[in-house]
C-alpha cells in the first residue's frame, strides 16, 4: 500500500504482470474511489462548461461522455477529465485525485455569479469501481443491482452512461476506462462499494477476475498512450504539446486558454509527446534487454538534449522497453539516445498507442499522437 | 528454508566460496520480493570492488535496486546469460541466475556475512 493523493492505495495484489494480463485477456476490477467527482446542475451549465473546456461540450447529448482538458489562461493544463451529461441540466465532472482541490476551486471561482450553475464536490460520498477487460460485460451483467438494466448495459456505447436512480444516491455506469479494453466505470455511494467489490469477486470467480493495483493501472494506460497528469500532462505545457490535441477544438469556440493555444498553433507547436523504444545496444550489435527509461530521463539527438521522458516502463504485453517523451518538434527522424544511470542507450521514435487500439472508436487511442 | 551450502549478506545476496573465489547471486527471498527482473547491470571484469560497494543494479518495473558487493576483491567473471535474460534471476536465483565471481583475499570479511540460519532469522523465515 502507498499513500496517493490522500488515499492509501494498493500498488499490486497478485502481481503486476498477472493483473495486467487479467485485464488484457479476462477481466480486472479497480477501486478508483480516489478520483474526484463534481456534480454540476443548472440550466447554465452547458455553455459554462464549454467555456472552460478544450473539447466541445455544447451539444453533448444526455447519456454521453466527453474527454476533455481544462486550461489556465496561459494554456497550461489544469487537468484532464471526463464530463458526463447525465440529463439536460445535470452534469458530472470526473477529475484526477491529485487535482481535485484545484479543479473544485477553479469551478467555484469560474462559477461565481454565473446564473444557472451549482457545483457540488461529491468526491467524499462517491466511490468508483472500474471493471475492465474482454469479459467485463459478462461480469457486469451478473450484478444484482444492474439486473433491471441488463439490456441497456449490453447496448451501451463507448463513452455513454446510464443513470440509475437509487434512494441514497444515483448509481452511474459508463462504458469508459483507462486500460484500452472494453470496460465500465461505476460511480456509487461509498456505502455500496464494499458489497459491490465482494460481489464482483464472487461473480467473477469463474472468469478469473483479478483485483488490480496502481502498478498495472499504469502499465495498462501506458501501452495505450493515454496521458497521465503529472507525466504527459502538466501545468507547464499545453494540451497541444501533451499529445491530446485531438481533444482541443478551437474553431468557432472561446474557452479559457483558447487564445494561448491559437497563438501556439500559429507559431508552431515547439515540442510534443512522442513514443520511444529504448534499445539495449546499437543496431547491428547483439541485442540485450534495455533498461527502463523512467520519468525525467534525458533524451539526446547528436549529443544535444532534445527532450525528456514523461513515462517509461517495460510493456508487459509487448515485452519492450518503451517510453513517452516530450521531444522538440522535428526530432522524429534523428538517431536518439536516452541516458540511464550515466549510460547512453539508443532509442527510436515509435507510434502511439504502443498496443493496437482494442476498442473501436477509442478517441484516446485511435487518434494516437503525431510523431514530432 | 535457505540453502546452507553458502553464506549470505544483509543485502540479500548469497555467496558461495571455493578457495579464494566467491560466486555471488541474489537470494530466493530477494528474487520473490523484487518481482520480475527486467534489466541487470553488472560490474566489468577486472574491476576492483570493496565490501558493501554498489557494483550494479537490478531493475524491475516497480523499482531499481542497487546490487552490493559482499566482499572486497577483483571481479573475475560475470554471468553474461543474465544480462541477456534477466528473468533467470527469478527462475533460478541460486544456480543459472548467479551474477558475478570475485577473487577475494581478506577472509576476515567473511565474519560480516550471515549463516543460512542467521539469514533466515533476519527475513523472519
Amino acid at each position: 500500500m502507498v499513500p496517493f493523493a490522500g488515499f492509501e492505495m494498493p500498488v499490486q495484489f497478485e502481481g503486476l504482470n498477472f493483473e495486467h494480463a487479467a485485464v488484457r485477456e479476462g477481466v480486472g476490477i479497480f477501486d478508483i474511489s480516489h478520483m474526484g467527482e463534481v456534480r454540476v446542475r443548472g440550466a447554465g451549465v452547458e455553455s459554462w462548461l464549454d467555456g472552460l473546456s478544450t473539447n466541445r461540450i455544447t451539444g453533448t447529448a444526455p447519456g454521453k461522455v466527453v474527454y476533455t482538458a481544462m486550461c489556465a489562461p496561459g494554456g497550461g493544463v489544469l487537468d484532464d477529465m471526463l464530463i458526463y451529461r447525465l440529463a439536460d441540466h445535470d452534469w458530472l465532472v470526473v477529475c484526477n485525485a491529485v487535482n481535485r482541490g484545484k479543479i473544485v476551486d477553479w469551478l467555484a471561482e469560474r462559477g461565481r455569479g454565473v446564473a444557472g450553475v451549482a457545483a457540488e464536490d461529491a468526491s467524499a460520498r462517491t466511490a468508483m469501481i472500474a471493471v475492465q477487460g474482454p469479459e467485463s460485460l459478462v461480469l457486469m451483467s451478473r450484478l444484482a443491482a444492474l439486473a433491471d438494466v441488463r439490456e441497456r448495459l449490453t447496448e451501451l456505447d463507448f463513452y455513454a452512461a446510464l443513470v440509475l436512480p437509487r434512494p441514497e444516491d444515483d448509481w452511474i455506469v459508463s462504458r469508459t476506462g483507462y486500460t484500452g479494453e472494453r470496460g465500465y466505470e461505476l460511480y456509487i455511494p461509498w456505502r455500496a462499494a464494499l458489497p459491490l467489490w465482494e460481489e464482483l469477486l464472487a461473480e467473477g470467480d469463474d472468469l478469473g477476475v483479478a483485483p488490480v493495483g496502481l502498478a498495472a493501472r499504469d502499465t495498462l494506460r501506458f501501452e495505450m498512450g493515454y496521458s497521465l497528469y503529472g507525466h504527459e500532462l502538466s501545468g507547464d505545457w499545453t494540451p497541444l504539446e501533451a499529445g491530446i490535441g485531438w481533444a482541443v477544438r478551437l474553431r468557432n469556440r472561446e474557452f479559457v486558454g483558447a487564445e494561448a493555444l491559437r497563438a501556439q498553433k500559429r507559431a508552431g507547436v515547439p515540442r510534443r509527446i512522442a513514443g520511444l523504444e529504448v534499445h539495449g545496444a546499437p543496431a547491428g550489435v547483439r541485442s540485450r534487454p534495455a533498461p527502463i527509461a523512467r520519468q525525467e530521463t534525458p533524451v539526446f539527438a547528436a549529443g544535444k538534449q532534445v527532450g525528456f521522458v514523461t513515462s517509461g516502463t517495460k510493456s508487459p504485453s509487448l515485452n519492450r522497453s518503451l517510453a513517452l517523451a516530450m521531444l522538440e518538434t522535428g526530432r522524429g527522424e534523428a538517431e536518439l539516445e536516452v541516458e540511464v544511470r550515466g549510460k547512453r542507450y539508443p532509442a527510436t521514435v515509435t507510434s502511439v498507442p504502443f498496443l493496437a487500439p482494442r476498442v473501436k472508436g477509442d478517441p484516446r487511442a485511435a487518434r494516437g499522437q503525431p510523431t514530432p | 528454508m535457505t540453502s546452507d551450502d553458502r553464506i549470505y549478506s544483509k543485502e540479500h545476496e548469497w555467496v558461495m566460496i571455493e578457495s579464494n573465489i566467491a560466486t555471488v547471486g541474489v537470494t530466493e527471498y530477494a528474487a520473490t520480493e523484487l518481482g520480475d527482473v527486467v534489466f541487470i547491470e553488472l560490474p566489468e571484469p577486472g574491476a576492483q570492488v570493496g565490501q558493501g560497494d554498489a557494483v550494479g543494479t537490478i531493475e524491475t518495473v516497480k523499482s531499481v535496486e542497487d546490487l552490493y558487493c559482499p566482499l572486497t576483491g577483483e571481479i573475475v567473471e560475470i554471468n553474461e546469460a543474465v544480462l541477456d535474460a534477466p528473468e533467470l534471476v527469478n527462475e533460478s536465483p541460486l544456480d543459472d541466475g548467479w551474477l558475478f565471481k570475485l577473487q577475494f583475499s581478506d577472509h576476515g570479511e567473511l565474519d560480516n556475512l550471515l549463516s543460512a540460519a542467521d539469514y533466515d532469522a533476519m527475513i523472519g523465515g
